[in-house]
């Protein structure tokens, strides 16, 4: 659990804030110069030659690239980072973007959040950032722990060893943490919100990386059944128009930004933004299907691929339990009287901050 | 005879006795220690370790000499139980690490013991040869044949006596019977069936038959997608031969019964605990997995080991368990670290000792922990090489959780997570006690007073 330090650098990324106050409207971070160590501070290796992919730090900040030069490569040493895995991406809801994962995250403690030497101001000035560096929040909202809880259990379910079969017990244990997040994340609306933004997406086309493509081709070659979602919940098809047949969960609004050749997904609009999770159900399938030697055939065995269906897998999820109001990330903590409403409503503030800071506007 | 349980943690002190393993800062993986048991007299002590090794420890007779030591444990046999396979038709490796050792009751001069890797379960004798045939008539004391033609006289070979030789053949290997990872292997208390347990199904054998077993437990889904249990850890009833629990990773044990029905998945008996709604978390159900469950000797309770507590329940009740104790309850705000760098899968196991009055448990840190259920009282101790003098007397450990930290205590953040104890075992009558910490093997006696 500790942090990795070295040199993976072909690309520094600064941070940008996303905003939440109205003090800190306006104010980017930069990296350049800086000496202190943070966790939060990124080399990464580009993957492609245009790397424009921006870093949403398990849903806490985002990042964007910076043209390397020679002066803040000799100033690497201050750096944290960590090593990239090209093979895996995960979608990044929140930015549109295929983002590298990386499949250990040394670099900062899930428990606190907390970046030594850095505070952050806030309205109600619980917390300071000083200079120009930008911090990480010592707490991070619920739905942004939640968010980095699917996405670290979606990357563990498919990190599987390949030469030895894999921990069934393990197996089945995350995957229902991930059903059990889902579920809430549906109950919330919260699924539904982060799939409603719509703007600035043209420039996602061609981030959609050329092995992503392939993998889907491969995937039509195969004959892939992809199962279609049903939708995840009837409570929210109301406000989407979409076609629930294709995207799992809430959002039936949200569909993949891409141009694939008959996309698995049959995904009709590719302006949309399409759900975290599903990307990562997508890989999930590769995975599964992947006959490349080595791999594991799928997750569970000699069985059926389409486990991670999210429709069987909704068939099977337990009812919606709501949090308990404990302190401290563990329990990833919420107000106990948080509605569906107020929990998009302060999501839908910051993504449009977000997507705000994206459009330079 | 079990000296002093009444009064267990005032009368005794544990003392470092013996350790076995090597001392290097690398650890070659394969002598990694995974599995420990002691026979039924508590006469010897097996280990089984991820290389697909069993080594046999043997208890010296005791000295009038030398009182003080209560019978160190030696050396008696070491051997390679099971070999790294490849499944072709997967393209997967099968490793041969040992995951359990059960040892059966003895009923002649050999010892029997049944060891068992992800898929196969095998049956080895461990026999003592200590003389040997002479006299040969047709052949000479090399073994070289004679020639007929010169033998004059027939002679009656005779045993002479010869070194100690300890030999561990296998009797029996019960394969191809598991799809799925075997976690448990229980002997029956017929002496005549065992089974063997995987992750969906559990098979009862027969020792004699090795090509065939009955299934007795199948909880694999008739469609795959729709898994969200797996089963645990498996035991037969002590007394009762018709009798047995298993235990699942949504923390439930059912007790079942063999007379029903051939195929037991209905149980006879549930046991869950409800949930409290305070603690839930999104990791609540994986730290209520169970990862191991012990019948008491007297087959009255049952123990259950998930990843913070140890429970014992009463057979009769199904409810609750009568009794639960935190193991570690500071990593319950450690929990997402704990599940980011999959310690949170660790499968601790859970120990009783012989008059079933004090039940042990396995730490990080190589920290574990012995509770008292009569007293309610608890101890945390270390397996490490600094206490490891002869007789020397453990020293109870302290984590502290937050605040000021006093001086003997360790703070959370300093606990070594790779160094987790998670075998351990207790002799069946006497205060020895046999703790693995990775490659090494601890063993604490009481003090002799």
């Amino acid at each position: 659990m500790g942090e990795e330090e070295g040199l993976h650098q072909a690309q520094l990324l600064r941070l940008i804030m996303p905003v939440e106050t109205q003090e800190e409207r306006g104010e980017t971070a930069s990296l350049l110069g800086e000496k202190q160590p943070l966790r939060c501070s990124l080399l990464c290796e580009a993957v492609a030659p245009d790397f424009h992919q921006v870093w949403n730090l398990m849903g806490t900040r985002s990042w964007e690239p910076l043209p390397l030069s020679d002066a803040t490569l000799r100033s690497h040493d201050s750096w944290t980072c960590s090593p990239l895995v090209p093979e895996y991406r995960l979608w990044d809801p929140v930015h549109m973007f295929l983002t590298p994962v990386v499949p250990h995250w040394p670099f900062y403690n899930l428990d606190t959040m907390f970046v030594r030497g850095l505070k952050r101001k806030c309205f109600d000035g619980e917390e300071d950032i000083e200079g120009t560096l930008a911090g990480i929040k010592a707490i991070p909202s619920y739905n942004l722990q939640r968010q980095s809880l699917l996405d670290m259990s979606l990357v563990k379910l498919q990190l599987c060893h390949m030469l030895v079969e894999p921990n069934l017990c393990r197996s089945v244990l995350i995957a229902n943490t991930v059903r059990q997040i889902q579920e809430e994340m549906t109950q919330d609306g919260t699924w539904q919100m982060i799939n409603t933004q719509s703007t600035g997406q043209a420039s996602v086309d061609r981030l959609v990386s050329t092995d992503i493509l392939c993998r889907s081709s491969r995937e039509q070659a195969e004959g892939k059944h992809v199962p279609g979602y049903s939708t995840f919940s009837k409570d929210f098809e109301g406000d989407q128009a979409q076609d629930s047949s294709e995207t799992m969960s809430t959002a039936s609004s949200v569909q993949a930004p891409r141009n694939l050749p008959s996309n698995v997904w049959e995904m009709e609009n590719p302006q949309e933004n399409k759900g975290n999770f599903q990307k990562s159900l997508d890989q999930i399938f590769e995975t599964l299907e992947n006959k490349t030697p080595n791999s594991v055939e799928d997750l569970f065995s000699e069985v059926d691929n389409s486990y991670y269906d999210l429709d069987t897998m909704l068939t099977g999820m337990m009812s919606n339990t709501k949090m308990g109001h404990c302190d401290g990330l563990e329990s990833f903590s919420s107000p106990t009287t948080t509605t569906s409403s107020s929990n998009c409503k302060s999501d839908l503030n910051e993504l449009d901050h977000i997507v705000e800071i994206l459009v330079e506007s | 005879m079990i000296p002093g349980f009444e009064n267990f943690m005032q009368d005794v002190l544990w003392c470092f006795s013996q350790v076995k393993g090597t001392i290097d800062i690398g650890v070659t993986e394969a002598d990694i220690i995974s599995t420990v048991e002691f026979n039924h007299t508590g006469e010897l002590l097996a280990t089984g370790d991820k290389g697909g090794r069993v080594v046999i420890f043997q208890r010296e007779q005791e000295s009038k000499n030398q009182p003080h030591r209560r019978g160190e444990y030696n050396v008696y046999s070491t051997f390679q139980s099971h070999e790294p396979e490849f499944d072709y038709l997967k393209s997967l490796e099968i490793e041969e690490k040992i995951n359990k050792i059960r040892w059966l009751p003895q009923q002649n001069a050999a010892y029997f013991l049944l060891s068992t890797n992800d898929k196969t379960v095998k049956l080895w004798k461990v026999s003592e040869r200590d003389k040997r045939p002479e006299g040969y008539n047709l052949k000479d004391e090399d073994g070289r044949l004679r020639d007929p033609s010169m033998i004059t006289t027939l002679r009656v070979p005779v045993l002479r006596p010869m070194d100690l030789m300890v030999e561990a053949t296998p009797r029996r290997v019960f394969a191809n019977a598991h799809t799925y990872h075997i976690n448990s292997i229980s002997v029956n208390s017929d002496y005549e069936t065992y089974m063997s347990a995987d992750d969906l199904r559990i098979n009862l054998w027969n020792f004699e038959i090795t090509n065939q077993s009955f299934n007795i437990v199948d909880i694999k889904p008739a469609n795959m997608e729709e898994l969200t249990e797996v089963i645990t850890a498996a035991e037969f009833h002590p007394h009762h031969c018709n009798t047995f629990v298993y235990s699942s990773s949504k923390g439930t044990i059912r007790l079942c019964d063999m007379r029903t029905s051939a195929l037991c998945d209905r149980h006879a008996k549930f046991f869950e605990e409800p949930e409290d709604p305070s603690n839930r978390s999104f990791f609540s159900e994986i730290i209520s997995s169970i990862s191991d469950v012990k019948f008491s000797h007297s087959g009255r309770y049952i123990m259950t080991r998930d990843y913070l507590t140890v429970k014992v329940w009463d057979l009769n009740m199904e409810n609750r368990p009568i009794e639960t104790y935190q193991v570690h309850d500071y990593l319950r705000s450690k929990l997402c670290s704990l599940y980011e760098n999959d310690c949170i899968f660790d499968k601790f196991e859970c120990v009783w000792n012989g008059s079933d009055s004090v039940i042990m448990t396995g730490s990080y840190n190589n920290f574990f922990r012995m509770f008292d259920r009569n007293t309610k009282r608890d101890v945390t101790l270390e397996a490490s090489r600094e206490n490891s003098k002869p007789r020397a007397i453990l020293k109870p450990r302290k984590v502290c959780v937050g605040g000021k930290r006093r001086k003997d205590e360790i703070s959370v953040d300093s606990l070594d997570f790779s160094k987790k104890i998670l075998h351990t075992a207790w002799h069946p009558s006497e205060n020895i006690i046999a703790v693995a910490a990775t490659n090494n093997l601890y063993i604490f006696q009481d003090k002799v007073n």
